[in-house]
């Protein structure tokens, strides 16, 4: 064989592999989809209210001009209710905060509001993931922070938690 | 009692593959004292694999839920076959298979191998020892398969359901003996490479090992193949899945190193590219489990994904191919040039089939890894069915036509005058399929066109070797290759027709109302609520009718408890010239109750599996030719200076 | 060994922000399971459909796929061909809300230009490799 370098090559191969192998074993996977969104307005939507008693919920309702949070959540969500006393705690720190219900019933909804609190202005119902979809979401709770002009500034994905709660609200005062 | 056994017979088994391996290493400085010992090591490890795994089949056979792995993996109520079959259906079964068949392999090596010289087969032994120890350390520090567990539960954990299936139970057995051969001729080649040995000799002795692996793997793949498409219920029958690239890239490095190693043994030419891809081989079967246990890449085959696993199979790999390679690097400017070859040559046709086979492995192995490499970059993206088949079916297509001229080329050099009246003829067959399918079936992409013109062709060309033979008395390898290369020009038939031709409908269908899918009107009739051993499930009655025929599917919609899992049960109504693909799924809770069926006419989709089923069938017939070849007096050894 | 997997499992589940999957009940969107009319918009749809990756599963297109976002993708796939929509600009619009992560067909341009390109390069290095074997024509 009159080309040296290329005996080589096979080995280089078997390093790069390796190299690429223990990358993907040592660091954990990021398993969330985010959602390419961020940065650019809500997309238009107008959805009916989830519940008895409480307004339904379209895209102008996010961009009067107040910076808000949006919470996608669902009764039959586990972690929704684990996160509701976060919710608690930045409605009570001054944030609005309005919601979409995805594939919910109106009684379960109401169930889960009387349960766990209701810190939502107004919760819209997206019983067939629709909007869901045009949001750029992946599941159940997300929760975005929506500028004054309606333009999405940041997505939290999984439940909020208790480190979070400054986070979300110093991102709420960066957008006034 | 038993369980200890079977650890202690694991034990042992691991010592002997130590003492192989040291006397391997004393071999290199000339002749040690263990030397002697190699062999008798060999076959004293391969009785206690069996020993072992003997074993643990009991210990499922009795369902004994004191052990730890009987209890996480099998029930009970499980069928017998499903019990036995659960042996391997887990993660340290399967390892304790797989160094099972390892020990026999060498055992059968040092037993009946007797072509090449002892220094050879002593270092052959040696390195399969090297490898076997890798995966006894693997068992027996971290994945015990005869753990206890106490207090023993009642009933067991049970086996997923999506594995109770008989094509399920024998798919990974066959992929393995697959691998293991492959490490025999992993372990050939180093032998080769370090004794300095490469040659006709050992092409000959790695040959078998290899066609034997490569027939397995050919009908493992077969098999999986087709288990997916009736068990996932989506009438695909490749998905590009990572697992599924993890067993396609050794087959396709097995495929070449057949062609190749053929080559190194009649004609003593393509040394170093047969001892290449022998190590390639290997490694890909190595990559492969590594991948598929690993949980690095997503997988809709995943399973018992452990990133501690994944640690430890990545560092044996990436030992024994690191160590490999550099022999290869160090070694193989030693071994002289083989004799040469003209483009236009049986051996030239040869060599493009390595490197069309080689160009196919080396882009599913980049498009695999991709998405891993992308995400260390940062980004995050999919690579999918549609990049594969675009990437692929080219490279594929010029291989079909390398087949077309390359089994008719003379050894050494030839004209391709000589073959103009086939090339003509060939070339007007596909033309004709082409043209006649472009004008008269409308929509059909290029890709399938191409495949069923060129698999038409190929299917006439196979048989030409034969052409002007005396047929009994033609060696049996001959008709080995005849069916082998016919039988792929069937499955690419059938690739072409089902990805070029298929018909879906998708519909709401109350009982009583129909749907039309190509000729094909199918009514459903009824749905009712079945009952199985460890399931429930709604079936429908579809009547099927075409040209005044008439035939049932009763596809199921199944829940599995224990664990719980709903799976979709297609029928299938298989014709000559394809099949009817029938899913039923449960309906909306909101909707009309109307119940959602799914259907398909895929025409000819069955000539896949037949076509790769013929492939296997023709390595095993020039298998057999060449282990009960009359034996010849002993020829003037042309090549005695290696 | 088996028991410290389980806590690390359990830390795992407990440290990182968690999620739940499409469950829940609604209706299904009607264009999710049925065809389109037009037999070439169908062929066409499915085309797109097979190339989308399903959000919520394991690596399936969504045409592969029974969960509930699927469904909702599928719908939104035959509404935009059935108003006259592109296969690219649909799937420039799914990859505008997900990412590239949501296409099986890497894009050519940037990071996936490499994997196109991969086949014949592939092939002229291969070739390059096996000049050496050939003896010339003497």
């Amino acid at each position: 064989m009159n080309r040296p370098w290329l005996l080589w090559l096979p080995l280089a191969v078997v390093a790069f592999i390796g190299g690429l192998a223990i990358y993907g074993l040592v660091v954990p996977k990021d398993d969330m989809v985010h959602s390419a969104m961020v940065g650019r307005k809500l997309p238009e939507f107008a959805l009916p209210p989830a519940t008895v008693g409480i307004e339904g919920l379209s895209n102008r309702d996010l961009a009067d001009g107040k910076p808000r949070l949006l919470n996608i959540f669902a009764s039959w969500c586990i972690p929704c209710k684990a996160e509701a006393p976060y919710l608690d705690a930045l409605k009570k720190s001054g944030a609005e905060i309005d919601a979409i219900a995805i594939r919910d019933k109106p009684e379960d909804v109401a169930a889960f509001l009387a349960e766990f609190g209701n810190p939502f202005r107004r919760i819209g119902s997206d019983s067939e993931m629709a909007v869901q979809l045009k949001l750029g979401s992946s599941g159940v709770p997300e929760t975005y922070v929506v500028g004054g002009d309606g333009t999405i500034l940041y997505q939290h994905i999984g439940d909020i938690r208790a480190e979070h709660v400054p986070m979300l609200l110093e991102k709420l005062r960066e957008a006034q | 009692m038993i369980a200890e056994t079977g650890l202690a017979a694991l034990w042992l088994a691991a010592a002997m593959a130590l003492l192989q391996l040291v006397g391997g290493l004393t071999l290199l400085r000339g002749e040690g004292k263990l030397t002697p010992l190699i062999k008798p090591a060999a076959l004293v490890q391969g009785a206690l694999c069996v020993v072992s795994f003997a074993s643990l089949m009991w210990l499922f056979y009795v369902t004994d839920l004191s052990v730890l792995l009987v209890a996480s993996n099998s029930h009970i109520d499980k069928p017998l076959i499903f019990k036995l079959a659960g042996t391997w259906g887990n993660h340290e079964g399967s390892m304790l298979l797989w160094v099972s068949v390892l020990s026999l392999s060498g055992a059968a090596i040092a037993l009946l191998e007797k072509r090449i010289d002892t220094r050879t087969l002593n270092a052959t032994l040696a390195v399969q020892a090297f490898v076997a120890l890798g995966f006894f350390a693997f068992l027996l520090f971290s994945s015990n398969p005869f753990e206890r567990l106490v207090p023993a539960p009642v009933e067991g954990a049970g086996l997923n359901p999506l594995l109770q299936d008989i094509g399920l139970a024998f798919h990974p057995p066959t992929l393995y003996i697959g691998y293991v051969g492959l490490s025999v001729a992993f372990s050939f080649a180093v032998a080769a490479m370090l004794t300095r040995q490469v040659g006709p000799a050992f092409a000959r002795a790695m040959r078998p090992w290899v066609l034997g692996a490569w027939i397995f793997l050919t009908v493992g793949i077969t098999a999986g193949s087709y288990w997916a498409y009736y068990e996932l219920g989506w009438g695909g029958w490749w998905f590009w899945d990572p697992v599924e690239n993890a067993s396609l890239m050794p087959w396709l490095a097995a495929t070449a190193l057949l062609h190749s190693v053929s080559v190194l043994a009649t004609r003593n030419a393509l040394r170093a590219w047969t001892i290449m891809l022998a190590l390639v081989a290997f490694a890909m079967s190595m990559a492969g489990t590594f991948l598929v246990r690993s949980g690095i890449l997503t997988s809709v085959h995943a399973f018992a994904v452990d990133p501690e696993r994944g640690s430890f199979i990545l560092a044996l790999m990436l030992m024994y191919t690191s160590l490999a390679f550099l022999v290869f690097a160090t070694r193989i400017g030693t071994v002289k040039q083989g004799e040469p070859f003209q483009i236009v040559s049986r051996e030239g046709g040869i060599v493009a089939n390595n490197i069309f086979l080689s160009v196919i492995l080396a882009i599913v192995l980049i498009g695999t890894l991709y998405p891993l490499a992308a995400e260390a970059m940062g980004d995050k993206i999919s690579v999918g069915p549609p990049y594969f088949n675009k990437a692929t079916a080219p490279i594929a297509l010029l291989l079909m036509v390398a087949l077309l001229l390359g089994p008719m080329l003379r050894w050494r050099r030839d004209d391709l005058k000589r073959h103009k009246y086939w090339l003509v003829g060939f070339f007007a067959i596909s033309l004709w399929t082409g043209v006649a399918i472009w004008r008269f079936v409308p929509g059909v992409g290029i890709f399938p066109i191409l495949g069923l013109a060129l698999s038409l062709a190929l299917a006439v060309a196979a048989w030409v070797p034969l052409k002007g033979r005396k047929l009994l008395r033609t060696p049996l390898p001959v008709f080995g290759m005849v069916i082998a290369h016919f039988g792929l020009a069937v499955s690419v038939f059938g690739m072409a027709a089902e990805s070029g031709f298929s018909r879906e409908t998708l519909t709401a269908l109350a009982p009583g109302e129909s749907a039309k899918v190509a000729d094909w009107q199918v009514k459903l009739d009824d749905v009712r609520p079945v009952v199985g051993d460890n399931w429930v499930a709604i079936e429908g009655q579809l009547i099927a009718r075409k040209g005044g025929k008439k035939f049932t599917l009763r596809p199921q919609s199944r829940q599995f408890y224990r664990p719980e899992q709903q799976t979709s049960e297609a029928a299938l109504l298989t014709r000559w010239n394809g099949q009817l693909y029938a899913v039923i799924a449960q309906p909306d809770e909101n909707g009309d109750g109307r119940w959602q069926v799914r259907l398909w006419w895929k025409p000819f989709v069955t000539f896949i599996w037949f076509g790769g089923l013929l492939v296997a069938l023709g390595g095993a017939i020039a298998l057999l030719g060449r282990m009960f070849r009359r034996p010849k007096k002993p020829a003037v050894n042309k090549w005695a200076r290696v | 060994m088996r028991f410290s997997f389980f806590v690390a499992c359990a830390l795992l589940l407990v440290a990182v922000p968690q999620m739940s999957f499409g469950q829940g009940s609604g209706p299904t969107p009607e264009l999710a399971n049925r065809q389109l009319g037009d037999p070439a918009q169908e062929k066409a749809a499915t085309q797109v459909m097979h190339a989308l990756r399903c959000i919520q599963c394991q690596g399936q297109s969504i045409a592969d796929s029974d969960a509930p976002m699927a469904a909702t993708m599928r719908a939104e796939v035959r509404q935009q061909i059935a108003d006259g929509k592109k296969p690219d600009a649909i799937r420039q619009w799914m990859i505008e809300r997900y990412g590239e992560w949501v296409s099986f067909e890497p894009d050519m341009k940037g990071s996936g230009l490499l994997l196109w390109a991969a086949p014949l390069l592939l092939l002229f290095l291969g070739l390059f490799m096996a000049r050496g074997l050939f003896r010339r024509k003497s």
